[in-house]
């Protein structure tokens, strides 16, 4: 199915390029040196050798038994992004990125993050390979991920708490993009995640790959079959595009998203974009968006601040609708109870986004039963999120 | 056909000056008060007016816009009182364009937004996100409906890509006179007579210069070679600081009549 590539930097109806004019040479830089870089051997190999001896790549594929006692029986296949450097898969994305930025020739970049771990990544890459780095993070956000912003400090990132709108991750976006207008001929924006305007969202899903093609070929050593379904979250869904794109050509393959139904979608307080959104344009991209009649953006809800975002992936708006992916929205509840199940049945504390899809393999592992082989993307670790987890379960600290 | 806003540069030009275009959001500072300040606009001399349609995510625009984006959205502000306010300065006889982010257009539908600002009097819109590659849909509107499709351009368009925009461009040509968001600065930037000369080598359209201008001797300045002075946080500035919305009026007022002998000034 290679013609579900983009086509002009669009996947069907979504995707494209909605930003200011003062931009356009910027993108259209950032894609020919994407464009060079993927078949360029030295690209390749500089970051080949990053993922083995810095990142720890490829990651462990992990079969939890003990958790799968709660999944209907089904055998669940946990791919261990949560071990990689930093803690998530946020990493490919980042060394790939600033690969290109030193490509480019410019010494700064810029990160907005929400849960911090992309900023935490971002601040790495930028330690490692001697750039400047500025995060842009919402006020409500440094509140409840104050151990990642210390992390990103110690890193020697500048970290800068963005109070306007809803003081979340869709306000960090606009911030740094405003920044990115100002100082775009020695700024390259690493956005985290697959949205954004083209090249974006096909540049970070390619950076994200290899989650898919490593897991693949790990599921098949271990069970001699492929996965009945691949499932992960989704908040704009790089983790997510990342475990499922080397999947998309394997028809028989489900490929599962599982958004943040925050309180539940019927309150409205919610950030399941594909499930309560409709299409319109948000951060230069056409895609899912939460917004009212007069398409102004909704804030969105989730008690993960990284898939606390109101927009989505545009691949992932295009995956749903040719209906190649399902997507599903888990409450903070089903994604607490999940997150408590992986710590006492399997000693591995998963970050709350990566609960959502924990949640997700509880629910399709008992209605498939013990035939079904589920693979999930453990995107990150729960290190960062002790501290909300111990007020959510009462454990004084 | 030629819309109203055409016929202004017409004029101007004859004039030998630069036409004054004043922003203001919709809502702002309340949606009854949005309307006296474009009462005030028009007694101090402004020749064109955007009404700007305010977005919860607007990229281009820095604290001052921002801020009063979120006062007037707060109020509840929608289509309709976008179309109200540009009614408003359409029938007090000044030439206005509706300035806003694509995805209001694209909720409200694209052919029927070009239709609403036909029928309240507007002449044109002016799109700061939405880029030429992706305006197919929007072309087909705004000639079905006779309006004026103004695109920005910034120092950084190429100069191959400059003729692209600009032969899309109608009624003026809006030029960022430098890169960055809105919002008042102490100078104009030095780029913008270079970026003006560029896009006069594409187009015989007039030229709008915006971004950073907010008194009367940068308006000067920028009328000695554009065609249009555009200025829109400076104004709201004036609203914002003034202790009650009389005096935020009067600001406004005689700011415009500055800014108005400004632009009679630059050449």
């Amino acid at each position: 199915m290679t013609t579900l590539d983009e086509i002009a930097g669009h996947f069907g109806q979504y995707g494209g390029r909605f930003v200011p004019e003062a931009l356009i040479g910027a993108l259209e830089e950032l894609d020919a040196a994407r464009i060079k870089a993927q078949t360029d051997p030295t690209f390749i190999a500089e970051l080949a050798a990053l993922h083995r001896t810095y990142t720890g790549r490829p990651s462990a594929l992990t079969e939890a038994k003990r958790f799968a006692e709660h999944a209907g029986g089904a055998r669940i296949l946990l791919k261990r992004e949560d071990l990689n450097h930093t803690g998530s898969h946020k990493i490919n994305n980042v060394l790939g990125q600033a690969l290109l930025t030193k490509r480019m020739g410019k010494k700064r970049i810029i990160a907005e993050t929400g849960a911090g771990q992309h900023g935490v990544a971002s601040a790495t890459a930028a330690a490692l390979m001697g750039l400047e780095c500025v995060v842009y993070m919402g006020e409500e956000d440094t509140r409840r991920q104050a151990l990642n912003v210390a992390r990103m400090k110690l890193l020697g990132a500048e970290v800068i708490p963005v109070t306007s709108g809803s003081r979340t991750l869709k306000d960090a976006i606009n911030e740094a993009m405003r920044d990115w207008v100002t100082n775009v001929e020695t700024t390259h924006y690493m956005l985290g995640t697959v949205a954004g305007p083209h090249p974006f969202p096909s540049m970070v899903r390619d950076f994200h790959k290899i989650i898919g093609e490593e897991s693949r070929e790990q599921v098949l050593a271990l069970t001699g079959k492929l996965p009945t379904a691949v499932l992960a979250c989704v908040g704009g869904g790089s983790n997510a595009i990342g475990i499922f794109h080397r999947f998309i050509s394997d028809p028989e393959v489900r490929l599962i998203g599982l958004e943040a139904a925050g309180d539940g979608v019927e309150t409205g307080r919610h950030a399941a974009t594909i499930t309560g959104g409709s299409p319109g344009v948000l951060h230069g991209n056409r895609t899912y968006v939460l917004q009212d009649e007069n398409g102004q953006t909704i804030e969105s809800h989730s008690i993960s601040a990284g898939l606390d975002y109101p927009g989505v992936g545009p691949e992932h708006a295009y995956l749903h609708d040719i209906g190649r992916a399902e997507y599903r929205a888990i409450t903070d509840a089903q994604a607490m109870h999940a997150f408590a199940l992986l710590c006492k049945t399997e000693g591995i504390i998963p970050a709350i986004e990566t609960a959502h899809a924990l949640a997700g393999a509880l629910q399709i592992g008992n209605e498939l039963g013990p035939e079904a082989i589920l693979l999930i993307n453990l995107s990150g670790r729960g290190d960062k999120d002790v501290q909300t987890a111990a007020q959510y379960f009462g454990i004084p600290l | 056909m030629s819309t109203p806003l055409d016929d202004l540069f017409v004029k101007v030009r004859a004039e030998n000056r630069a036409a004054l275009i004043a922003y203001i959001p919709a809502g702002f500072p309340t949606i009854e008060g949005c309307k006296k300040v474009i009462q005030a606009f028009v007694e101090g001399g402004v020749d064109a007016i955007e009404i700007g349609f305010p977005y919860s995510d607007p990229v281009m625009d820095g604290p001052t816009i921002q801020a009063a984006a979120d006062q007037s959205l707060s109020q509840g502000t929608n289509a309709a009182d976008v179309f109200d306010a540009l009614k408003v300065a359409t029938d007090s006889g000044v030439p206005a364009v509706v300035m806003t982010y694509w995805n209001p257009i694209e909720k409200y539908g694209v052919e029927k937004f070009a239709q609403s600002i036909a029928a309240n009097g507007g002449s044109g819109v002016i799109t700061p996100d939405l880029t030429i590659e992706e305006s197919a849909g929007w072309k087909s509107a705004v000639e079905k409906s006779e309006i004026n499709p103004i695109y920005v351009v910034a120092p950084s368009t190429s100069a191959q890509r400059l003729p692209q925009v600009t032969s899309r461009c109608g009624g003026f040509v809006y030029a960022a006179s430098l890169m960055g968001v809105t919002g008042t600065r102490s100078s104009v930037s030095s780029g913008a007579p270079d970026l003006v000369a560029r896009i006069r080598e594409t187009t015989d359209l007039p030229i709008g210069v915006g971004l950073g201008v907010s008194t009367r001797e940068q308006a000067k300045g920028v009328a000695g070679y554009a065609d249009g002075v555009i200025v829109g946080s400076a104004f709201i500035k004036a609203m914002q600081d003034a202790t009650n919305e009389a005096e935020g009026l009067k600001s406004v007022r005689e700011l415009a009549q500055q800014l108005s002998l400004g632009v009679r000034e630059g050449r």
